[in-house]
Order: C-alpha cells, then structure tokens, then sequence
C-alpha cells in the first residue's frame, strides 16, 4: 500500500507545457511518485510526449526514449533485452501512451511484448480520443461522444460505437497483472503502480484521464470529472492478478450518468433518449 | 590466425559474421529470402556459441522499434529483413538514423508484390536511399561475412554513429553456398572492439533520447547527419584498409575498380552481377576489346569523386540497374549523371534495366551490352539512352 503522506516530494516530470488541467500529466506525474528514480521511460507522439520532448525544454528527469506511434511496446522489449545484457534487472521499464498509441495503433507491438512475457510496465493515459492533433475519435472514444472525426450534424450523430475492452484484452494475454484506474483515486492508482512494479513480467494499467479542451471542460474540472466517471459506473476500477479479476473501488450507489454527460461539451447534443440508452447500457453491465 | 574453410551460402555467412561481431540484441522476424539469417542466429544462441539477447518479434515494424530500444541502452544490435519488410520497417530506419544509433542489419534484396515475387530486385534497398541509412552492397558470401564486420567498425564510429545496411542479392547469394573462409575471433576482436556508445539510457544521467526539434534547431540535426555520412567515406576505406592489413582480403572500399586500366567502355555494376560482369570483362578484353568494371559498392554514402575519376578516361559508360525509378530512369544511373555533370570530358551514358525480379542476367547478356555500348555515338535520343534489356515483349 502507498502511502501518499511518505511519497517523495522530488518531481520526476518537471516543466512540461501542456494544457492547464491536464489529466494525462497528472496520471504521468503521480506514476512517477511511485515508480522512482530507476525508472526508464519509452513515449509514443501523445499529448505527453508532444509536451515533453522539445529541446530545449526537457521535463523528464528519468532516461525518456521517444518511440515511433506504432512502436512503444517494441521498443520498451529493445530496452528490456538492453537491460538485461548488462544485468541491470532493477531498472523499470516503462511505457506511456495515450488510447489511440494504445488501443489503435500500438496494440499489435503491445500484444507481442505481453505475449512475450516481457518485464515492463506498460500505462495508458486514456483521455478517449487523438487529443494531441485536436481530438479524432480512437478506439477508446465512448458511444455518444462528438469529436472532429464524429461530428454531430443531419446525416451522421456523433461516435457510434462502444468504447474498446482494453482491460479483457490484455487479461486475454494470461497478462501478470492488468489494472484499470482513475486520475481521481490517486492512492488506488498509485497502489496499482506499486503492485505492477512487483509482479514479475508485464502489467497494463488503463488510467481514465480526462482532457480540459477535448472533453469541452474548465481546467478545473479534470478530477471531478474522473470521479464521476467512477461514481455513475461508465468506468470501473478494477483489476487482474494472479488469474483473479476483482473491482478495487466499489460503487453502491451509482450516481445517474446525466450527472457525468452534461457537464461534457462533447455530450452536450444527447437527448433524452440517448442518455437513456447509455444509462441503460451501463445497467445491463451491472445486473 | 585460423583461415578454416566453410561451405556457407550468404544467409549463412551474414549470420556467421554477426556472430563474430559478438552482436548483443538479435531482433528477428522471418521474411523470405532472409530467413535462414535469424534461423541461424537462434541456432547459434541455442547451441551457446553466441550470447546474445533473442527478440521474437511480431512483425519488421517491431523488429525496428525492438533495435531501437535495445542500442538506446548500449548494446551491438543486429537485425535482418527482405523487401516487404523492409518496407514495413521504413518509419523506424528514420527513427535509427536520426537518432544516430549504429545499427547494422542485413538486407536480402527481393522484388515487392504486385506482382508477387521472392526473387532478387534491388528496388526494396533503393526505395529507402533517403531514411539516413548506409547501404552497401555485396558481390558475395564471403564479401557479405567481411562487410558485415567492417559496417559495425564505421557504423560505430564515434564520427560516424550511422546505420548500416549490407545488402545482399536474394538466392543469388542468399541461398547459395560457397567456399568462405572464416577469421579467427580473436583477430576479429581486434578488429572490431566492442561498442562504445557515448550517448545512452542512463538512469545515473538521465537524457531525453530521439528528442523534439523546432524550426530554430532541426536543421543542424540533418546537417550533423550529412556531415556524419560525408565524413564516413574516409572511415569506410580505413575500415577497408585495416581489414585487407589484418586478413588480407580486400574488395576495395566505396568502390571496387575491375580492369580499369586502359578501359575504353565501362560498365557501372551493383551486388552480385558484378560477378558475371568480371567474366565478360576477361571474355572481351581477350577479343581485344578494351572493357572494365566499376562495382558500386556503398550507394550512401555515394562515391561521387571516384566516379568523377572516370572521366577523361572511360568514352563510355553502361549502367547496370536492377531497380527502376518508375517514370525516369534507374537510380544509379541517376546518381552516376549527376556525379559526371561538373566538368569536362563528360563520357557517353547509357542505363540498361537489368534482371528485374530474378531474371538472370548472363555472361553473354552482358557481352552483348558491352558491344551495344562501343557502337554508341553519342546522337542518340534521350529515350535511347535507357533500355529495359532482354525484354520479353517487343516495343
């Protein structure tokens, strides 16, 4: 268990340049409290990396490898077997990319490195589309969401389809372990960081991480949104160890999702009948 | 010093010569005509005759991307890949080459589908002349096994920090044996030290690896790696020079130069053609006609200046493509006009588009070129000046 009043007050990620509020630093920089100084990192293009990596501006006070967007798990499995030709297996390994370098286009170097049985950790800040070049619908995008790619107008409503299964995918790889998590449940995040450095082998862990301007909210709004994500059941925090999948936050009274839907600029053109449908979509997962 | 002979086709000799290259991380995934190369290498490993990192990636793409982060820690890294994967390959050979890091791979030159095709086309290599990337090519097994330890020796060049490509014809060398002579490992220690990278992930010193550069920066990155490739020509034939010292075996170094002396018509050669050009060489110089070859063996960084040397001395000069740049004209031939343009005594061209796709290219196919170009005038029409050569189809 992490400890939050013990983690170290040195900031690994320091001077970066994205948007006030963003969810994906925070779920970058809270990792990082955990994971330490023996920590190298590998980043696809994503919103952390395009904030991150401009010389002369460098924010990263761990080794920071700049992957190619389909790569990141291929690389980390180069660094790995690096590593471990100099017998520095108390280096972690470490992968952060956004849902689209994950779920879409980095999912087959992803499949391979777990398969592999590989010992990295690998976190996908998940803020539910391409935030990076101005919001494009990914695999990751919710059912009812407008993005650039999924515009609302007469001939075409907005994101049709269900947001990806991530986390089954990965225990379908007989994965280590494999979380799901929340920029606004810091010590359940960072416990799952602390337990994914101690399993032996690959971890996944899917951190919800919502973005101010793609998500159409106030700056100040990022955690409270998370939680409501977590509150109204659209997103659960759960994880897979040791062949035993278990929910690590429980919700015994679920707020309604229009709470969660309305206050979104990128749910703002759902009617009532759309909003019942996802309640209804949400409940069916809960019976 | 152990000249113990092999029988060895090329895919066996590239592997052989990894091995003595003491490479550290092998990232591998199987592609027709290469194959045999990370076969091998696995075997090696199995059999613990080398230790090195085994990386089953899966694809080229990841095969790439797997180099990348294993050199970014420090270690000799080797992979191997044919046309199509090669192709795959292609975003990451940037990511290599911008990010200096001295990888060394085999590439077994094959033809890319439509129409579908396993047989030696050096199209694959050429389409990625502008990825940053070294490229020699080779006119045999036993030139595949030497070239692969030079090309660790300038690609790790603390001058030079750039990838390298040895590209070898696909079943031409790759699948057929030879007699090849191995080098002793201790010698070939010697020769080849271990990497001494200077920039790495360190968690003692930490860097930002493969880093952004705006408009203000970004250009003097591609002029330090220009530098870094013009720079290498004088590592090239040192590494050459200090290779035909130790094992007395050479193929000269950008270039290699066959009866140059007094040639009057010269044909221009890449990879293994070179072999049944030599021949046609001997077969007319003994009819008295005054022929030579130049075999282009580095086509980047490109030997402009010992091209420049044919002039004034060569009347005529045929270039031999087995690529075609769709819509002009073959790529060396490209190179080779741009090459021969400052100056005087420019010499008479002609490009002939050679074995495309494995079809053989014969002793008496080059002879016959060789005459082809001793009748050239000179008034010829541009559109006369490249011939697709042993066409099936009449024009």
């Amino acid at each position: 268990m992490i400890k939050l009043r013990e983690l170290p007050k040195e900031e690994l990620i320091y001077g970066h340049l994205a948007c006030a509020g963003c969810g994906g630093m925070l779920a970058a920089r809270m990792a990082m409290k955990v994971l330490g100084r023996n920590t190298m990192l590998v980043a696809p293009a994503c919103c952390v990396m395009a904030v991150s990596c401009f010389y002369p501006q460098l924010p990263m006070k761990v080794p920071y490898l700049i992957s190619s967007f389909p790569g990141t798990a291929a690389v980390i499995s180069g660094v790995v077997a690096g590593l471990k030709r100099k017998g520095r297996s108390d280096i972690r390994v470490v992968g952060l990319a956004g849902d689209g370098g994950t779920l879409d286009i980095g999912l087959q170097a992803l499949s391979g490195a777990v398969e592999r049985g590989e010992n990295f950790i690998y976190i996908c800040y998940d803020n539910e589309a391409y935030m990076n070049t101005g919001s494009q619908r990914s695999s990751g995008t919710p059912y009812g969401a407008r993005t650039t790619t999924t515009p609302v107008g007469s001939g075409n409503k907005f994101e049709d389809r269900p947001k990806k299964n991530m986390f089954d995918i990965m225990v379908a790889h007989g994965i280590p372990y494999a979380a799901t998590a929340s920029i606004a449940y810091p010590q359940d995040y960072m416990n799952k960081v602390q337990k994914a450095m101690e399993v032996s082998g690959p971890a996944f862990i899917h951190v919800l991480a919502p973005c101010s301007p793609g998500w159409g909210l106030a700056a100040e709004d990022t955690v409270s949104i998370a939680r409501l994500a977590v509150e109204t059941r659209l997103w659960t925090l759960k994880e897979y160890h040791e062949g035993q999948e278990k929910v690590t936050h429980k919700i015994n009274k679920p707020k309604p999702v229009i709470e969660y839907l309305k206050r979104q600029g990128r749910f703002s053109h759902l009617d009532q009948q759309e909003i019942d449908r996802i309640q209804a979509q949400v409940d069916s997962r809960f019976v | 010093m152990d000249n113990k002979k092999l029988f060895l086709d090329g895919n066996s000799a590239v592997a052989y010569a990894v091995k003595l290259a003491s490479a550290e991380v092998i990232s591998a995934y199987p592609i027709t005509p290469q194959t045999k190369i990370v076969e091998k290498l696995a075997e090696y490993i199995a059999n613990g005759e080398l230790d090195a990192e085994y990386i089953k990636v899966e694809s080229e793409h990841s095969a790439m991307s797997a180099c990348l982060g294993a050199i970014s820690t420090g270690v000799r890294t080797f992979t191997a890949t044919s046309s199509h994967g090669l192709a795959y390959m292609q975003e990451m050979l940037h990511y290599i080459s911008g990010g200096r890091f001295p990888v060394v791979m085999a590439v077994v030159n094959r033809g890319f589908a439509p129409p579908w095709n396993i047989w030696v086309d050096h199209q694959d290599t050429i389409s990625t002349r502008d990825t940053g990337w070294m490229q020699v090519y080779v006119e045999t097994g036993q030139e595949a096994l030497d070239t692969i330890l030079q090309a660790y020796k300038i690609a790790e060049n603390p001058q030079v920090m750039t990838p390298i490509m040895v590209c070898l014809d696909a079943f031409i060398l790759s699948h057929t044996s030879e007699i090849v002579e191995s080098l002793d490992p201790q010698e070939v220690d010697k020769y080849l030290p271990p990497y001494q990278p200077q920039i790495i992930m360190d968690v003692d010193n930490p860097l930002t690896l493969c880093a952004g550069a705006g408009p203000d920066s970004y250009m003097e990155f591609r002029y330090a790696q220009q530098m870094a490739a013009i720079k290498a020509k004088k590592i090239i034939k040192e590494a050459a020079e200090e290779f035909k010292t130790r094992f007395q075996r050479s193929y000269g170094d950008l270039v290699e130069p066959y009866r140059l002396e007094g040639a009057d018509i010269v044909l221009v050669t890449l990879g293994s053609m070179s072999g049944t050009v030599r021949v046609a060489v001997d077969e007319l110089r003994q009819e008295g006609l005054m022929v030579g070859m130049l075999k282009v063996r580095y086509f980047r960084p490109f030997p402009g200046e010992e091209i420049q040397e044919l002039r004034g001395r060569a009347r005529v000069i045929g270039v031999l493509d087995r690529n075609i740049s769709l819509g002009y004209e073959g790529a060396l031939y490209t190179e080779l006009k741009a090459a021969l343009y400052h100056g005087e005594h420019r010499p008479l061209l002609k490009n002939y588009i050679v074995g495309l796709g494995g079809r053989d290219i014969t002793v008496e196919e080059v002879k016959d070129i060789f005459r082809e170009l001793s009748d050239l005038s000179g008034k010829e029409e541009y559109g006369q000046r490249i011939k697709f050569s042993g066409l099936r189809w009449s024009e």
